[in-house]
């Protein structure tokens, strides 16, 4: 059976020539969850934007293969990878409020793609979103369909997201920091549903989050990135029992743990940082020999 | 037992609520703070914890005064501030310092970062020997004098904070209101401005309120903590009994939603929102 999602060699510059992804790898296994973890300017958002076929007009991938489920997305058509790519995948974003419009109620907004994108008919639509409503335990759909975003608070808002994420049976999600705007106690309630979800439904999901703790809740595989570069991959469990690269294990120890607040919150040290820009500097050089 | 820097009584803020406000004519007020009582004991580093809306930020406005309480005492070094007008105000205000969120819009574009930490001093009659102090300043928080000449745009978030915690100490303060002043960091710079924090307030003798989210950030830097929900304190004390034996199911709730960098596959199906924990 073939990956759900495989990144090969994937190359990306900004139209300066400065390389913004830097042979990138990774595989998503059907069902599984990949947890890419990174700090601002990781290019881990930007490797979901690139599946998705959403990159700025800014970044251009200069090399690497995609594939979504065996189909190399760099051989389609424009038009038809687009289909393929709408027919199997979704989104769950950061920020809900963004995401949705605000000036259409929440029931269109969620059976438009269904009914656009896949040719179901509104009736088959709107029973479908009202089951996944059902899923993300809001008990009230018909308040919710009928409302606009701003009458929903936040963690009903990443409700309906997730709802709509899982409604067309993608294979895989790209959920990009979908708890970071969130109080703690909804995040955990939001992770937990999107756990569940993704368990039931079997969908795989790229998961994209600074947060180290988030990755060890919800994650099977985990490719930690540094300047669009995968420095580490590995399974979650074997991650946290042995970090084998330094900037991951300057990473563990910068995060705060209130069961060990002084061992925690180590500012990462210099000498990692610097052996990271040799590294990035050193794999560039490599790269831009036979790429000129 | 010394006495405390601030005092706090029955401490009730109403703001104008704005979801409400008629078309024409003024919004209803809505009541923020629902009666508060607590001490921050001197040269110690206290936490507010709340998620959003608990009125932990309202709080941090109304101990510095930029917000007038509607009910309540707050007192501060032994006296009386709740009702002081702007004017009286003044001569208390160097003792009243402040670290916000986001440095990018706490900090003047035009200015240079030198005339930013001086601009407090000057107004507060410290003119003199200003490049002097300038410098020790900019020493204090790890920033190279070259910075001095420097805007905004040219610094990085770590570097903005850096800053703002200079101008805020340029003074030496009684008491310093951090909120939320490492959201929006990344991890390994936010490690960097906490420990930098941890390390003045307690050579300088500080008197901290630390408002903030996340609880493991407060449990490092924190002596004692106070948890609010929807204007209420609803626990306070000291920092390790709180996590050792939580009194509220809140407060255990809060804990226990906190995701620990560790692998725990129980911890996505523990009960949490208000259940008590077995």
């Amino acid at each position: 059976m073939s990956a759900c999602l495989d990144i090969i060699d994937l190359s990306a510059v900004l139209a300066n020539g400065q390389r913004v992804l830097r042979s990138v790898s990774l595989t998503v296994q059907p069902g599984e969850v990949r947890a890419l973890v990174g700090e601002s300017g990781a290019g881990k958002t930007m490797i979901g934007k690139a599946v998705l076929g959403v990159l700025p007009s800014s970044v251009r991938i200069v090399e690497g293969d995609m594939r979504l489920e065996g189909e190399d997305l760099g051989r389609l058509q424009p038009k038809a990878r687009r289909t393929l790519i709408g027919a199997r995948t979704a989104l769950i974003p950061q920020d809900p409020l963004t995401a949705l419009n605000p000036s259409r109620r929440i029931g269109p907004q969620m059976t438009d793609r269904l009914v656009r994108i896949l040719g179901w008919s509104g009736d088959k639509a709107d029973k479908r979103v009202r089951q996944l409503l059902d899923e993300v335990q809001i008990r009230e759909p018909d308040r919710v369909l009928r409302s606009y975003p701003h009458e929903l608070s936040g963690g009903m808002r990443q409700r309906v997201l997730i709802a709509a994420a899982f409604a067309a049976e993608p294979r895989l999600i790209v959920a990009d920091e979908p708890t970071t705007a969130l109080d703690v106690t909804v995040q955990k309630q939001i992770l937990r549903l999107i756990a569940e979800l993704q368990r039931e439904h079997g969908t795989a999901i790229l998961f994209v989050t600074h947060d180290l703790g988030v990755v060890a809740k919800i994650s099977q595989k985990v490719s930690v990135l540094y300047a669009g570069k995968v420095v580490e991959e590995a399974d979650t469990a074997t991650l946290f029992a042995s970090p084998q690269h330094p900037y991951t294990r300057a990473l563990m120890a910068a995060t705060p743990r209130y069961t060990d607040p002084f061992a925690s919150l180590k500012p990462v040290d210099e000498t990692v940082l610097a052996g990271l820009a040799a590294e990035i500097a050193a794999a560039d050089q490599a790269w831009s020999r036979p790429h000129g | 037992m010394a006495e405390p820097l601030f005092s706090v009584r029955g401490l009730k803020v109403a703001l104008p609520d704005m979801t409400r406000k008629p078309l024409i004519g003024r919004a209803p007020l809505a009541e923020i703070l629902k009666g508060l009582d607590f001490d921050l004991p001197r040269g110690s580093v206290t936490g507010i914890v709340g998620e959003s809306g608990s009125g932990k930020s309202t709080l941090g406005r109304a101990l510095v005064r930029l917000l007038e309480p509607s009910v309540g005492s707050i007192s501060f070094a032994g006296r009386d501030i709740t009702y002081l007008a702007e004017a009286q105000l003044r001569p208390l205000r160097r003792d009243l310092q402040m670290i916000f969120q986001d440095p990018m819009s706490s900090l003047n574009p035009r200015r240079t970062i030198a005339s930013i930490i001086a601009a407090p001093l000057k107004q507060n009659g410290l003119g003199d020997n200003l490049r002097d102090r300038v410098a020790e300043a900019l020493q204090r928080v790890g920033l190279p004098q070259s910075f001095a000449g420097r805007y905004r745009h040219q610094l990085s978030g770590g570097q903005r904070q850096r800053v703002g915690i200079a101008r805020a100490l340029a003074l030496s303060p009684k008491f310093v209101l951090a909120d939320e002043i490492v959201s929006g960091l990344d991890v390994s710079t936010q490690a960097q401005i906490l420990t930098l924090l941890e390390r003045l307030a307690a050579e300088m003798g500080l008197t901290v309120a630390f408002i903030s989210h996340d609880l493991s950030v407060i449990r490092r830097l924190c002596q004692q903590v106070i948890v609010m929900r929807e204007g209420r304190i609803v626990e306070a004390s000291a920092t390790d009994a709180l996590f050792d034996n939580p009194r509220q199911d809140y407060t255990r709730d809060l804990i226990a939603a906190i995701p620990l960098p560790e692998i725990d596959a129980g911890w996505l199906d523990i009960p949490s929102a208000g259940k008590p924990a077995p």
